[in-house]
């Protein structure tokens, strides 16, 4: 029970801090900006603007959630321990009674918490705008993959915080953890995806390669967001070649769901470890 | 009296270099205690050390009959103050809200945090932002919240850098009150001279050894260093420096005037001194003084590290 509380107290802190700082409205404004810009001017290719088709505003937005998100968790969470220590606070906190475990588990559901309300706000935002404007996109179906989005980007968010939780403990300083959370956005947002292209090219794609990379995908979170968003909307999306790696494989939502959470928890899980045997 | 903090043989090393090299030491509860040495003796190490954000290499450390780790440390931190050298907070949080947030942790209520703030003298500047606060009011703001909770054993490090001298005595008077409640105030400084007269007992420490422990005046004994006696003469006293009694002394008195004389004598002469003294017309003034703490502290940290570097230590 005192754990719960210190763990809320830290979270409520964090919480605060990034609203205070404005962070929560920034973010929240970036995501409703761009996704309204995306819904309105999505098809400004095939020569008109407008709402127009929900499945290729949901793919557009999955593709700009799989860049944005994981950057912006990288950069309000990378400094969530190393940032108490850098500025002297952290040997203060933990004269407490407040444990590691505590104080890591606060920094991260609060900042997880700030993210996944700005989710909630900009993207819900955009997708109330989506639904008013265009009446042929509200059915169940279109609301259900709503929901599927908000829930699966904040959980996207949570992974990289806690991705971030660990490079935090693992760095003496701030500015060494915000490269490391920058070489690691660039190596999962960019290079994992051109990595398994450039193999799947250079094999010739057969069929043992075939069966293998579904699995690899799930070894990145931001894949696995795509997957959960993508796979559902099928070449309605316009999202042929990540359809085409994935084709063979039925995922199960649930599969795909439990891999993301994993994705969340084991990074922090991590941290936690680091941070438990570390000496102020 | 029961021990507040026990050391039991502790050494703690960093890689191959020692900071602690084999320290027993015993504080007791209800005492003011200065942990004294130069910068690099071992200190904060010891402070970390009881505060549990370091562990021993080796030996047993026990605070208020707790161990400082695991399960037992949480029991511990919620009856122990601290204030770190440098106290930092965060900056972008007022005053009152740094309190509020550290009173939450140790489920104190809210409006002690208000007692406390009026208490150090921040009142007025509790709603503004802890950017715009001076290092004293920082430090003050430190001191307040190593308070929060009553707690029984209050670890000070270096509690007086910055603050002016009224602010200093201030804290003096709070570490005062402290006492008179029957708590246990660890103050870790340098600044001897200034501690000195606030202090049941100190433990001097150099290059991470104990060099000593005990209560001032036991430390002058034990050290047996001379105590100062000046005396001031109406008029010239050559003759004086030339009878028999003042060459017996160990050290030739020193003339810093004309018509004043400065004598270092072994605490059982100063009696016999004074009296020789009295005895003469043109005495016009006399005061003696115990070495001070920073006098033993350079004397017992030159002579025990000696002793201990003969000995192969």
């Amino acid at each position: 029970m005192m754990m719960a509380n210190n763990t809320l107290i830290v979270a409520g802190k964090e919480f605060r801090d990034d609203m205070r700082n404005h962070w929560t409205l920034a973010i929240t404004a970036i995501f409703a900006v761009l996704a309204l810009a995306i819904a309105y001017f999505g098809a400004v290719t095939a020569g008109h603007v407008g709402f127009t088709s929900f499945d290729a505003t949901m793919a557009s937005l999955t593709t700009l959630a799989a860049f944005v998100i994981p950057l912006i968790a990288l950069l309000i969470a990378h400094d969530a321990i190393v940032g108490e220590r850098d500025s002297g606070t952290l040997p203060l906190l933990l004269s407490y009674p407040l444990s590691r475990l505590e104080l890591a588990a606060g920094k991260f559901l609060g900042h997880s918490g700030v993210l996944a309300v700005a989710i909630l706000a900009g993207f819900g935002t955009a997708a109330v705008a989506i639904l008013a404007a265009n009446p042929e996109t509200r059915s169940l179906a279109s609301l259900g993959s709503i929901v599927t989005f908000i829930a699966s980007a904040s959980l996207l968010g949570a992974s990289f915080v806690g991705l971030a939780c660990l490079i935090s403990v693992l760095v003496r300083e701030k500015a060494r953890a915000a490269g490391f959370a920058l070489l690691s956005w660039l190596m999962l947002v960019i290079l994992f995806d051109l990595l398994l292209l450039a193999v799947l090219v250079i094999s010739g794609g057969n069929a043992v390669e075939q069966a293998v990379y579904p699995y690899l995908l799930l070894l990145n979170p931001i894949d696995v967001f795509r997957l959960i968003n993508l796979v559902g909307l099928g070449n309605n999306g316009g999202n042929g070649i990540f359809m085409a790696m994935t084709a063979a494989h039925a995922y199960h939502p649930w599969v795909l769901y439990g891999a993301l959470a994993a994705w969340a928890g084991m990074p922090f899980a991590g941290a936690v470890l680091v941070f438990r045997r570390q000496e102020m | 009296m029961p021990n507040a903090v026990e050391f039991s043989t502790v050494t703690k090393r960093y890689g191959a270099a020692a900071v602690l090299k084999g320290l027993s030491a015993e504080m007791s509860e209800g005492q003011v205690i200065g942990l004294l040495g130069h910068n690099g003796a071992g200190k904060t190490t010891l402070i970390k050390l009881v505060l549990g954000l370091i562990a021993p290499s080796e030996g047993t450390v026990r605070a208020l009959g707790y161990s400082p780790a695991g399960l037992e440390g949480r029991q511990l931190h919620a009856r122990i103050g601290y204030l770190p050298e440098n106290v930092a907070f965060y900056d972008n949080l007022t005053g009152r809200e740094v309190l509020d947030y550290f009173a939450r942790l140790k489920r104190v209520a809210a409006n002690e945090a208000d007692v406390l703030l009026n208490r150090v003298g921040l009142t007025a500047a509790a709603g503004c932002r802890v950017r715009t606060y001076s290092k004293g009011m920082r430090q003050r703001l430190g001191l307040a919240q190593a308070l929060l909770g009553s707690p029984d054993l209050l670890l000070l490090d270096e509690p007086t850098t910055g603050l002016d001298p009224l602010a200093t005595q201030l804290f003096f008077e709070q570490v005062g009150e402290l006492k008179s409640q029957g708590k246990t105030v660890v103050i870790s400084s340098h600044l001897l001279a200034e501690l000195e007269p606030h202090l049941d007992r100190a433990l001097i420490l150099k290059e991470g050894r104990l060099v000593t422990q005990g209560t001032v005046s036991q430390m002058h004994r034990d050290a047996g260093l001379p105590d100062t006696i000046t005396a001031r003469f109406s008029g010239r006293i050559n003759g004086l420096l030339k009878e028999g009694w003042v060459a017996e002394l160990p050290a030739a008195p020193r003339q810093c005037e004309p018509s004043l004389v400065e004598f270092a004598v072994p605490a059982a002469r100063k009696m016999d001194v004074m009296r020789r003294l009295m005895q003469i017309e043109a005495l016009s003034d006399i005061t003696v003084k115990e070495p001070s703490l920073t006098h033993l502290y350079a004397t017992l940290g030159a002579d025990k590290q000696a002793k201990g570097d003969d000995d192969g230590e």
